[in-house]
Order: C-alpha cells, then sequence, then structure tokens
C-alpha cells in the first residue's frame, strides 16, 4: 500500500485525480497481483506512460472503442485478471452502457470502470463532455458499487481499496488539477462506510466529489451565521451507508450535494432511503438542473448551477428560512 | 455419434423443443441454421467435453448469436454435456436454460448472451487473458449471426483481434442472410462480409454450412498453422429443414401449431 504522506498528497492534488490513476496504477498490482489496465485512448490524460513502461505485461490501449473496452475487459475477468479499464467518464458509462450491464452487472465480473473527468471540470467541450448522468447509469445497475471520491487522496485510497475487492466498480473521478484537498493525511476508507468530517446539529450535508469540499467551505460560513452543520462524505454511493443517512435524521435539514444530475445521483440515493421514514427531515437536493447548458470554465459551470461553496451556503440559508 | 447423425437428431430436437415452448414460441429459424456448424465444432473440432469443463486447457465456446441457444443446448445435450432433465427444463419458468445463454461454467455455458454484438469481445477477452496466462493450447470460438454483424461493436472486436494477433481466437459467422425485419440484403446490405473481415486482418474461409463433411474439411484445415484471427463464413439457409420455415423471415421467432409440428417431423424424417 501506497504511503500517503503530505508529499504524496500534495502532489496528487497538483496533479488531479485523473493523473493521480497514474501514480497509483504502479501500486495496484502490489495489492492484487492479478491487475491489468485498459485504456481507450486514454493513456496520456491518465498519466499512464510510465506505468506502461513499467508493466507492459499489463497494459492495453484498446483505442477510442468504449464497447469493445468493457468487453475485452470481462473476458480477461473471467479468465482471472482484474482489469481497470479507463475512459472518460461520459463514455465510459454512457456509450458502453450495454456491455457494463451485460458483463458487469449482470454476469458479475470484477471489473472497475475508471472514469475520467466526470462532472463539469472539461466542461469547456461542452455537453458531451460532461458526465452529469454516470451515476444515475452505474446505480441503476444491479451487482455495482459505484465510488466518488472526494479529493485526490481519496482517489487514491478508492482505487486501492477496489484492488482488492472482487464486485464490479464504477470509481468516478472528478476536479481538475490543483484539485482542493479534503484528506490531508492518510485515514481509514472503506467501500460503504461514510466519512464524517465534521459534526453539526442544525444541518446535515451529505456530499460526494468535489462537493464535499465545497460543502465543507459552506459549512464553515454557515458557522459564522450561528449555524452549527455536520458534513458527510458519502464517497459510495452505492451501497450507500444507510447508517449514516439515518444518523442524520436530527438535523432540522438534510442536504444533498453532487457535481451530478439532480435525477438519479446522491440526491435520489438518499431520497429512497428516507422515504419509507415516517418521521424525517425535509431534503434539500443540489446538483446540476435537469438541463444542457453552454460550454465554459469549470468554475463558471459550478456557478451556473448553484454549485459553488457561498451559492451553496445561500441556498441553504434560503431553504431553511422556508421550514 | 457422427456429426451427420448428430445434426439430423438435434434438429428433430429443436422442433420438439418448439413445440413444447407452445406459444411462446421459440428462435427456431436461426437455430436450425447454426445446426450442422455447432454440430461440427462440438463433435469434430473443439477439444470441449464433459469431462473437461473445468480444465483450464479446453477450449472456450462464446454464442454471440445468443438466441441459437436452444441448437446449443441441444448438441451439448446429445454430446452428454448437459443432461436430458436440463433440456427439459428449455424455456421452463426460472429454467438455467432460457432462450439467451446464462453463463454456467460448470454445465459448460462459458458467457451469458442474447444482446448482440458482445461475444466477440469477451472473446478478444477471454484469447488475450489465456495468452498472457501462458496457455498456448485453449482456442476461443465465437459464433456470430450475420445480422448480429450490423452491430458496431463486432467490428471494434474484429479490429482489435487482428492488432493483438489473436491466432487463438476463430469465429464462425452464421451467415443465413436474413435478419429480423427481412433480407440482409434490403433491411441493412453488409455488402462482402467476407471481404469485411479480411480487411479487418481476418484469414477468411467459407464453408457450406450444412454440409457437415465440408464444414469439417475447412474448419481443420483452415486450423491448421494460424498465424492471425481466422473467421469461417458459414453459408446457411435460415430454417433450415423445414420446408415452410427456410428463408422466411417472420420466422425469426416462431410457434409450431399440431399441424406444423407433424409435417416438420415428417419432413426431417424423411431426410
Amino acid at each position: 500500500m501506497i504511503e500517503l504522506d503530505r508529499q504524496k498528497i500534495r502532489t496528487y492534488s497538483l496533479l488531479g485525480s485523473h493523473r493521480t490513476f497514474g501514480q497509483v496504477a504502479l501500486e495496484l498490482p502490489k495489492i492484487n497481483e492479478n491487475v491489468v489496465v485498459i485504456v481507450a485512448d486514454q493513456m496520456s490524460p491518465a498519466g499512464l506512460e510510465y506505468f506502461r513502461d513499467q508493466q507492459p505485461e499489463r497494459f492495453f490501449n484498446i483505442g477510442i472503442a468504449e464497447q469493445n473496452l468493457i468487453g475485452v475487459a470481462s473476458g480477461m475477468a473471467k479468465e482471472g485478471f482484474t482489469p481497470f479499464v479507463l475512459a472518460q467518464a461520459v463514455f465510459a458509462t454512457g456509450r458502453c452502457f450495454d456491455q457494463v450491464r451485460v458483463n458487469l452487472a449482470y454476469m458479475q465480473f470484477g471489473v472497475k470502470i475508471v472514469g475520467l473527468s466526470a462532472g463539469l471540470s472539461i466542461g469547456q467541450y461542452g455537453a458531451t463532455h460532461q458526465s452529469l448522468e454516470d451515476v444515475t447509469l452505474m446505480r441503476a445497475l444491479p451487482n455495482m458499487v459505484v465510488l466518488s471520491p472526494a479529493d485526490c487522496t481519496e482517489t487514491a485510497k478508492a482505487l486501492m481499496a477496489a484492488a482488492a475487492d472482487p464486485r464490479p466498480t464504477y470509481i468516478r473521478l472528478s476536479g481538475w488539477m490543483n484539485c482542493p484537498i479534503v484528506y490531508k493525511k492518510d485515514y481509514d476508507y472503506q467501500i460503504g462506510k461514510a466519512i464524517t468530517l465534521r459534526e453539526g446539529e442544525d444541518i446535515a450535508i451529505i456530499a460526494t466529489g468535489p462537493m464535499v469540499y465545497n460543502s465543507l467551505k459552506a459549512a464553515d460560513m454557515l458557522a459564522e451565521e450561528g449555524i452549527s452543520v455536520k458534513v458527510v462524505d458519502m464517497h459510495t454511493i452505492k451501497p450507500l451507508d444507510m447508517e449514516a443517512v439515518n444518523d442524520c435524521l436530527k438535523a432540522k435539514m438534510i442536504v444533498t450535494a453532487e457535481e451530478h444530475s439532480v435525477i438519479g445521483g446522491l440526491g435520489s440515493a438518499v431520497a429512497e432511503c428516507l422515504a419509507p421514514k415516517a418521521v424525517k427531515p425535509p431534503q434539500l437536493i443540489i446538483g446540476t438542473d435537469d438541463k444542457y447548458i453552454k460550454a465554459g470554465d469549470y468554475v463558471y459551470l459550478q456557478e451556473q448551477f448553484g454549485l459553488t461553496p457561498i451559492q451553496i451556503k445561500n441556498s441553504i440559508l434560503s431553504n431553511l428560512k422556508k421550514l | 455419434m457422427e456429426s451427420l447423425q448428430l445434426a439430423k437428431t438435434v434438429r428433430r430436437d429443436i422442433v420438439e423443443l418448439t413445440y413444447k415452448a407452445g406459444t411462446h414460441g421459440t428462435h427456431i429459424s436461426g437455430s436450425l441454421s447454426a445446426v450442422e456448424a455447432l454440430s461440427v465444432l462440438y463433435n469434430d473440432i473443439m477439444r470441449f467435453n464433459k469431462s473437461n469443463l473445468a480444465d483450464d486447457k479446453r477450449d472456450r465456446f462464446i454464442l454471440s448469436k445468443g438466441h441459437a441457444a436452444m441448437t446449443q443446448y441441444a448438441v451439448m445435450n446429445r454430446i452428454g454435456i448437459l443432461s436430458d432433465a436440463d433440456l427439459a427444463t428449455f424455456k421452463d419458468d426460472g429454467s438455467a436454460f432460457h432462450t439467451h445463454p446464462k453463463m454456467n461454467v460448470s454445465k459448460g455455458i462459458e458467457f451469458s448472451g442474447g444482446s448482440l454484438g458482445h461475444g466477440l469481445s469477451q472473446g478478444v477477452g477471454t484469447a488475450i487473458a489465456l495468452k498472457k496466462r501462458g496457455n498456448t493450447t485453449s482456442r476461443v470460438f465465437v459464433m456470430v449471426g450475420d445480422g448480429e454483424c450490423d452491430e458496431g461493436a463486432i467490428w471494434e472486436a474484429a479490429m482489435s483481434a487482428a492488432h493483438f494477433k489473436l491466432d487463438n481466437l476463430i469465429v464462425i459467422v452464421d451467415q443465413n442472410t436474413l435478419q429480423l425485419d427481412g433480407r440482409i440484403v434490403d433491411i441493412m446490405n453488409q455488402g462482402s462480409l467476407a471481404d469485411k473481415w479480411k480487411s479487418f486482418g481476418w484469414k477468411v474461409y467459407e464453408m457450406d454450412g450444412h454440409n457437415v463433411e465440408d464444414i469439417k474439411k475447412v474448419m481443420l484445415e483452415g486450423l491448421k498453422n494460424v498465424t492471425c484471427p481466422t473467421v469461417f463464413m458459414s453459408h446457411t439457409i435460415k430454417g433450415k429443414g423445414i420446408s415452410f420455415i427456410e428463408n422466411q423471415y417472420n420466422w425469426h421467432i416462431g410457434v409450431l401449431t399440431q399441424e406444423q409440428y407433424e409435417q416438420a417431423k415428417k419432413e426431417l424424417e424423411e431426410v
């Protein structure tokens, strides 16, 4: 296992989650000797040149062919390998959805899909490259594990945990270079076990991906206004940590925050968990609205969808007033 | 049982299974076209039998045109891999042997199928993995339909098989020239399929897919000294053997009335 010291954490943050994969990939065969990496023409964006040179026997480039990527990985998985497959998140989940459904969900091959640039981080390329429905797609599939790391430290933790886990898994890598750091030192990470990063009584924010950092910032601002906010990092969207959701029931309002569509993602997962309960606080679902918007810079796009820390704070305040 | 007799028996089994399926019907015509190729494949070509199902050195078979599972089950039953009890559950509620194959390695079903265009990619992955593991004995056989070759995923996989020099990967195209909605040439003209495979870097052989001796000869010869992925274009007739089903696209999923069942049986007995 990689020792996640301050320098490594800083380096990963500078590289961004996509290139963090390139760094961590070298360690994965030490965790699981059957690991291979298959990319759909995404070696360079993931910083995998060194891995290719060091581990040529474990590296395959399948070209721009995501359907074949998943099928080939499944054939290899059946014969004993643990493939990590890389493509842009929107293509790795949407372009080859049926391949994922049949091979990973139905036949339960333990392939790990690593989706690059999930959310809005490369939104300047337009809606074709904004992966905002991937969690909805992957979460609907039986047997799939869906991971959404909060920062690059957690990206490394999630990748290492997935290498040791037999289940078919989707790992949603989001954020961009110089990614804000949530986890400044090594910590205990378990798939399916949410992490409470901050305790609070009034509001409980259950966040995932880049919205964990933004939620922590929003919580700081709300604290200045006398509102006590709990923040939970729901790094595993499926299977959802129901206990962690139940631990939020005493709050006046539960807020979910994700850089993903408000339809079918973390907000929906938490709502499905809350729905049967007779007594529960209202839920505010913060995410991207049900629309495509014009291309733009990462922060610009977050602003368009109300995902910046101050917007999250204001949204919580205005909804709190309505209670 | 010789492959010729096996094929005759399996064709009768298909009629029985279809009649038993009642109003649910079966994919009878695309199953009938694949009878001889699958009979020869299991009987004379593949190293795959009831005693080596767990042996890593076995050949692997993937039925990418999963709707012909009935033929696969019937062949596997006649060569002793599947029991009569297994086959008797075909299409029953909750059966392990439904319309399309469901992965069941201990019973000799390597992958689940039914969604077209998947099997060749699975075959590419299997073939790569076998090589990586140093298994130079096993070969991977994939049967695809010609209609299935409409799927772009087939060509993604075909391209990659040649790129990775998979001389342990063999495809049989059950070229029955029909697809669900009509003649392939009318629905989606594929031009020359053989030329397409060739241009993707495959060694191409043609064979009469209803002539057991020809299939055997062409495949045994073609599988000597292979240096690249190999494809056998198996020229067939959809619905082969039953006059009122042959070349009728609207029999893709067919229900046999008692009268049709009696006639089909009679025609097959006369062969």
